[in-house]
């Protein structure tokens, strides 16, 4: 069936800001939707508040709608835009849920406005748990045992039925938020309550536990003649029980005989079809008893989803780009299978690899919560792997996850060698069991009792014991002398770190004895089709292959074109997520532009750099140095390699800088010397010094006594933190020796290897991060200037900051640029540069140079009009400044970020910000004036503002006189106060009528309780010091939980304010992005 | 690219190899043997399935053949007494990449290493499984020798010899290796999850099915779609067949050149078109009754084999993905006018089905009986079932 004519234009919905759950595989969806649209001839219309995404790029699509993804605001754009109809598969949950709403309140109807890809009846039947399980009861699928509760009444009738352990599911949640696993009946009630509370309906479902299961997936594509096909099965290896986002996985399922694959399979389809995703593609889940084969459904997301990235990186099917393409009606068999060129769309990809998932965690960023997993995910970003068998590809997917693990690392199991330890260990779902399982099998554990403890696979655990069998033997006889057992140990997917380990030598002596022997690693493709037809498409993967005697197969085929390499930013964390990789997309973009051939080197699945039509060739491989180097090394053997971009991914790439340069292989831009120099603290004071610009006073300290005593000179406050780190790992105010002794005790192991930095802590002074750009000629270009709304000493990833500046003086700026530009200059940057100062009392102090990308470009980029990232990437090889025709850009609007967190997750975390960064994810506000762009930026992020109510203050001694004037606008808004008894009295000393209200541990009822009885509308209340902070835990978390509007500055407070009362001036208007700015970009 | 030709060029062995893959063109890929110590000969050809190798190794179609599997893990589910196609596995040897590991399967019951001793089939592992297949895409399904020698000790020119006299599939009749040497009937039915293979109690019609080399799981379709099936030898004459007065007849799948069978089947099948018995073919079945209807077949270049095969419906529109194994196909310029294409393969557009506009006759390139694969093409065995109702005028 060819497209439909029906529609022109088509209204796409993102996902909004990154957050656990829903990160950038949703760009990379949405990206692939959205050029696929274009392609077809629609108009496209975007929103997406999200300006860190590939998909906000304003080329892309017609109107792209940088705003608030709320179903208010959608249906402003539609009243604007007039689209056709709407595509909410693209966008996870946010998207869905954001049509569904409107859906359910007649606007879609009135704007005569038609959903395309999923329509309203099956994204109901697939979301609602109880039409979900009558549909499978429907079809003759099983379901576990299940009930709806709304109430404790309902619970308690549930848990009579179901029985311990019981699995509670929140409906309509994202990842699985607000749910659990209960063990007791208290816990039960405890966490049915809480899936109630985080329910947007109120409801959750108690079912039956599979606990221990096998789980797998199954990612189906349907178009509108029925045709299915499945694209990739995927097997979780931890049971179930833990969240599959969060599970180690593997592509395709390796232990199903094809009977019960084809079962499977079946009834994927007959899901599907029984809820009516007419066109798409979905995935399903399913447990299947380890013991009798029995096998139930679990869930079914209609739309695609991470595992739908994750399955089209691993097959080379782009699941996304032909689901947009079967909503406006073509059929299967009419698309091409990009991959091979020749064969059509419609058929099942199979794969000759083994592709392995590992989540990335980043629990030491939230004291506090429990670093154990569970249905409700966790895992910030992932890594995928590929090799030729399981062993290959899991020793990759461990060395691609950047957290110092070469393999399956050692670790302690606490009470080891007791065996009844070990099997406590093995039996907690841990973020890294997989190592507690080897460790296990070292103390000499069998694989039935590991298996009995952890209920992995035998299979899997055989696998990983006969690697630490092999590691046993390197470690007693060293490594193989020959080629072919140096290879067979290479082509388990060991690297060379892990084997130098065990054999007690140097990495570099393992790279020596392998290269000598001849023992490399060939290039494969990724084909969708197990080499069955010719593939012209350069996605590659790295293995061994061969017997030792001839040089085994390699398909990397390298071009004779002139070609840079850009390296990724590897697995999400926090402090390295999306804002690396749209660098990395736009250095491969403006590249290719130039007509360079770009060459891709990254192992994130969900990016969109990772797609293999990003750059001219993709390889997906571990960020390691031993990586690297081999696939630069098979580049150079035809054409002409100008260099690496390092500077664009974050840390990861950046610390891959000398070992590649010190084997010869030309790094582009910024020279890794000058990067280091920013880095070395000492040799950037000087530089500081020689410039004659300002920095805090600070010092660097090499062991706790002279930590102490560089403290001491300085005087506390002090900002502590290791040296080379990003997105402040472990980085504290300390206000006082004891705190100080406390950091270097439980936080971090201060060496020579490993110093801290200590500076002086500016209270209250103002963070200003700037952007620039220079050339080989060291000509500089300011390219924005942003203010943070939240002081200095909160994480600026973690802080809103606006653009242009909105209270700095221009004098300030003139002196800001000045002393940027001194900087680039003396660091001869050739890119980009970040620096992140300080303003106070009119004086500018330099807290950090960063001679990269930084994680504000791509909000530069769109708060400003300009590709300053594509702008860099030619700066880097060799253009100038004035042969770009970089112009200034004055526009008469305000760009506001503000930071999105994932607090909700970990239960017992305080929501206080610091300057450890902890959010996942940022929001932009657009608009003519900051008031107004910031209140865009707090929708954005999901926080309710609003117009009237009942506003709680409880402020620390030194804010209180700052809250004064916020407060009485407040009350010229409409809104009355409550405040506790000290902030009660000031405020009433000032003029304002505060009621007073009771703490915590003042009795009842107290402020918590009008919080949940939905009387409070907005919080301001900050705190300082270690008791007033746990004094007041609870009122924050109740903010958070409530979704009350909460601020814990008074920076933010005062903001907020604006941003209310910039609402009472009018609603909120949208604008797409383009027409802010005359030139594309 | 290195040529792959020199992958192997050099005959002898290192220390640690046990087993080897020696190609008529003189490549030797060295390995680790798995199954039975002793050597077999056969065409070099490649499947992309990545569950089921026990059903592939227990279709009769491979006979002759040595099958590459492009999924590096094989044997990870073992082997058990359901999962089989036939009792003695016709295909000569297999070619794996990874090692064969210990069963992960609920229903496994030997693993796999033990199940192609006990069935004599040699193999061999830890070879580059994607650089034969790329080499077999490129140049064709090449003869060759697998060899298992525990002791390491290999006469690779012999081997190689035995590999280039090998005379190839083209015109090799193997159906008559492969087919019963007696007729039996049928009733086992299909398999399903806790339960097993079933039983067909109440018949609805009597099938006279012909095995050119059947798989199983094609009776147990067609019993669960209420046939009665009386199987009879390839060899069977109109008569063999029409004597056991059936409601229908079905040809089966099989191995090697269709051309080379038509002396006793193109006079049977006749016979059985003549007297306007629904008739049903797959994969050989189709090509032996193109053949019947004036068609012709050819050796493709290379065959399909694999559980991921689009095939459209051109009666419908539709697309099924479809199990096959075939290295022969039906040339559609061939076939005369009462004879409508009504499948074609979506890969390379070669023909995937036949119906005869003027009798009740339908024939598939592909197994819709899947096993292994995906069931998506079921329904024809429905279809058959309907096309004898229409015959009965029900």
């Amino acid at each position: 069936m060819p497209k439909r004519t029906d529609i022109k234009s088509i209204l796409v919905i993102g996902a909004g800001p990154i957050v656990i759950g829903q990160a950038c595989e949703f760009d990379y969806s949405g990206v692939q939707a959205c050029k696929a649209l274009k392609d077809e001839g629609y108009r496209v219309i975007l929103i997406n508040s999200n300006p860190a995404t590939i998909m906000t790029d304003p080329g892309l699509v017609d109107a792209t709608y940088i705003e608030p993804i709320t179903p208010d605001m959608v249906a402003r754009i539609i009243e604007k835009e007039r689209p056709d109809a709407i595509l909410p598969t693209m966008g996870g949950q946010t998207a869905l849920n954001t049509a569904m709403s409107l859906h359910r309140d007649g606007r879609l109807e009135k704007l005569k406005v038609e959903l395309i890809g999923a329509n309203a009846e099956a994204i109901d039947k697939a979301e609602d748990r109880l039409l979900f399980r009558d549909a499978m009861t429907k079809i003759g699928l099983e379901c576990p045992k299940s009930e709806v509760v709304h109430n404790r009444e309902e619970a308690a009738r549930a848990l009579a039925n179901i029985g311990l352990p019981a699995i509670i599911r929140p409906s309509f949640t994202l990842g699985g938020t607000g749910g659990g696993i209960a063990y007791n009946r208290d816990e039960y009630f405890d966490i049915v309550q809480g899936g109630v509370d985080a329910s947007p309906v109120g409801e959750v479902l108690v079912e039956e536990s599979v606990l221990g299961w096998k789980e797998y997936e199954m990612e189906v594509v349907r178009d509108r003649r029925d045709n299915c096909i499945i694209i990739c099965s995927i097997e979780n290896i931890d049971p179930m029980g833990v969240h599959t986002g969060d599970s180690v996985t593997v592509a395709p399922a390796l232990t199903l005989t094809d009977k019960e694959y084809q079962i499977m399979r079946d009834a994927s389809i007959a899901c599907l079809r029984e809820i009516g995703v007419d066109t798409g593609g979905s995935n399903v889940q399913f447990a299947i008893d380890p013991v009798s084969g029995r096998m139930v459904v679990i869930e079914m997301n209609p739309r695609v989803s991470r595992s739908s990235a994750l399955a089209s990186k691993a097959t080379g099917f782009p699941i996304a780009k032909v689901a947009a393409r079967l909503a406006v009606g073509y059929t299967l068999d009419e698309l091409l299978n990009d991959i091979t060129g020749t064969t059509p769309a419609s058929f099942e990809p199979t794969i000759d690899y083994v592709v392995t998932k590992m989540p990335r965690f980043a629990f030491e960023k939230f004291p506090g919560a429990e670093a154990l997993l569970t249905t409700s995910m966790k895992s910030v970003g992932e890594a995928m792997s590929i090799g030729r068998t399981f062993q290959e590809s899991l020793q990759k997917a461990l060395r691609s996850m950047e957290t110092g693990l070469t393999g399956l690392n050692e670790m302690e199991i606490k009470g080891a060698p007791d065996k009844a330890a070990i099997v406590g260990a093995l039996a907690r779902p841990t973020p890294d069991r997989i190592l507690v399982i080897a460790q296990a099998f070292r103390h000499g554990l069998t694989v039935e009792e590991v298996a009995q403890a952890s209920k992995y696979e035998p299979w899997f655990l055989r696998q990983i014991r006969e690697l630490v069998e092999v590691e046993a033997v390197v470690r007693a006889n060293g490594l193989p002398k020959d080629a072919k057992g140096l290879l067979d140990l290479k082509k388990k997917g060991f690297s060379d770190d892990r084997l130098a380990e065990l054999s007690g030598q140097k990495a570099a002596e393992v790279a020596d004895l392998r290269r000598s022997l001849g023992v490399r690693p060939v290039f494969k493709r990724i084909d969708t089709c197990a080499a069955e037809f010719e593939s012209h498409t350069p996605y590659l993967y790295s293995c061994y292959e061969g017997d030792g005697l001839h040089p085994a197969e390699c398909e990397a085929q390298p071009t004779d074109r002139r070609k840079v390499i850009i390296l990724g930013g590897g697995p999400n964390r926090i402090g390295q997520g999306i804002e690396f990789d749209y660098c990395c997309v736009h250095a491969v973009y403006a590249l290719r532009e130039a007509g360079y051939e770009t060459i891709m080197v990254n192992c994130n699945p969900e990016t969109v750099s990772t797609d293999y039509d990003t750059a001219d060739r993709l390889y997906f491989e571990p960020l390691t140095a031993e990586d690297v180097i081999e696939l630069v090394e098979v580049e150079r053997r035809n054409g002409e390699l100008l260099g690496l971009i390092v500077q664009f991914g974050g840390q990861t790439p950046l610390k891959l800088a000398k070992p590649l340069e010190a084997v010869g292989i030309p790094i582009l831009g910024t020279s890794p010397d000058a990067i280091d120099l920013a880095e070395d603290r000492d040799r950037f004071q000087k530089l500081i010094h020689e410039l004659k610009l300002r920095q805090p006073d600070n010092g660097t300290a090499t062991s706790q006594e002279q930590a102490v005593a560089v403290a001491e000179r300085i005087g506390y406050p002090v900002v502590i933190r290791p040296s080379y780190v990003l997105g402040g790992r472990a980085m504290q105010i300390v206000y006082d020796r004891a705190g100080l002794e406390r950091y270097t005790r439980d936080a971090v192991k201060v060496s020579g290897d490993t110093p801290v930095l200590i500076d002086s802590y500016l209270r209250d002074a103002i963070e200003v991060d700037v952007d620039a750009l220079a050339d080989k000629d060291q000509n500089v270009f300011v390219a924005g200037i942003m203010e943070h709304i939240e002081e200095a000493g909160i994480h600026s990833g973690d802080s809103a900051c606006s653009l242009p500046p909105h209270s700095l003086p221009s004098k300030i700026l003139t002196q800001i640029e000045r002393q940027t530009e001194a900087m680039a200059k003396a660091l001869k940057v050739v890119g980009l540069m970040n620096v992140q100062y300080a303003v106070k009392d009119g004086e500018v102090y330099v807290l950090e140079v960063n001679p990269r990308a930084s994680r504000t470009v791509p909000f530069v980029a769109k708060a400003t009009g300009q590709p300053i990232a594509k702008y860099a990437a030619r700066l880097m090889v060799g253009e100038s400044l004035k042969s770009l025709a970089i112009k200034k850009v004055r526009g008469k609007h305000v760009a506001v970020k503000e930071a999105v967190f994932p607090f909700a997750r970990f239960p017992g975390v305080d929501i206080i910000l610091g300057p450890e960064m902890r959010s996942t994810g940022e929001v932009m506000g657009l608009d003519t004036n900051f008031g107004r762009a910031f209140a865009k930026s707090q929708l954005g992020a999901g926080s309710k503002v609003p117009l009237e109510g009942l506003v709680f203050v409880s402020v620390k001694d030194p804010d209180k006189a700052a809250m004064v004037k916020p407060v009485k606008r407040l009350i010229d808004l409409g809104f009355t106060v409550v405040a506790t008894g000290g902030t009660a009295d000031f405020l009433r000393k000032h003029g304002i009528a505060a009621e007073r209200v009771n703490k915590v541990l003042e009795g009842r009822p107290h402020i918590v309780d009008l919080m949940k009885d939905g009387k409070i509308q907005l919080v301001f209340n900050t705190v300082d010091g270690a008791t007033a902070l746990t004094d007041s835990f609870t009122l924050r978390r109740t903010a958070l939980m409530h979704k009350i509007a909460y601020y814990t500055t008074v920076a933010g407070a005062k903001a907020s304010v604006e941003g209310i009362a910039a609402l009472h001036a009018g609603p909120l208007d949208v604008a797409p992005l383009q027409s802010y700015f005359k030139t594309a970009f | 690219m290195t040529s792959p030709k020199t992958a192997g060029a050099t005959d002898a062995a290192p220390r640690w190899a046990t087993a080897a893959l020696v190609l008529a063109d003189g490549a030797v890929f060295w390995g680790k043997g798995v199954g039975a110590a002793r050597h077999a000969v056969g065409e070099v050809c490649f499947n992309t399935s990545m569950t089921g190798y026990q059903e592939i190794i227990t279709d009769p179609s491979y006979a002759g053949q040595i099958i590459t599997f492009t999924f590096p893990h094989i044997g990870n589910v073992g082997t058990n007494l359901e999962d089989i196609e036939s009792l003695n596995p016709a295909a000569r040897g297999v070619v794996l990449r990874g090692d064969i590991t210990e069963p992960a399967n609920w229903r496994a019951a030997k693993p796999l290493n033990d199940w192609l001793k006990s069935h004599n089939l040699p193999g061999v592992c830890g070879v580059d499984t994607r650089a034969i297949t790329r080499r077999i895409r490129d140049g064709g399904a090449p003869s060759g020798v697998v060899v298992h020698a525990p002791d390491g000790k290999f006469d690779i020119p012999k081997l190689r010899k035995i590999a280039q006299d090998w005379p190839g599939l083209d015109g090799m009749d193997l159906a008559i290796e492969v087919t019963t040497k007696q007729l039996y009937s049928w009733d086992e039915t299909k398999w399903a999850l806790g339960k097993g293979y079933g039983k067909l109690t109440k018949p609805k019609y009597h099938v006279v099915a012909v095995d050119y080399g059947a798989k199983r799981n094609i009776l147990r379709c067609l019993a669960n779609a209420g046939c009665k099936v009386t199987v009879v030898p390839a060899t069977a004459t109109g008569e063999d067949i029409l004597r056991h007065k059936p409601d229908g007849v079905f040809l089966s799948n099989g191995p090697g050149d269709p051309a080379a069978t038509v002396g006793y089947t193109v006079p049977a099948i006749q016979a059985v078109l003549d007297k306007k018995v629904p008739l049903f073919g797959i994969c050989l079945g189709h090509q032996i009754l193109a053949l019947t209807l004036g068609g012709k077949t050819r050796k493709m270049e290379r065959g399909h084999r694999g559980a991921n095969q689009p095939v459209k419906d051109l009666t419908t529109g539709r697309v099924e993905i479809t199990s096959q194994n075939h290295g022969f196909c039906v040339v559609p310029e061939s076939l005369p006018k009462n004879v409508e294409v009504t499948h074609v393969s979506l890969f390379d557009g070669t023909n995937e089905g036949i119906r005869c506009t003027d009798k009740s006759a339908f024939s598939v390139q592909y197994h819709p009986e899947a096993s292994p694969g995906p069931t998506d093409s079921h329904y024809l065995f429905d279809r058959f079932v309907e096309m004898i109702d229409k015959s009965k005028g029900k």
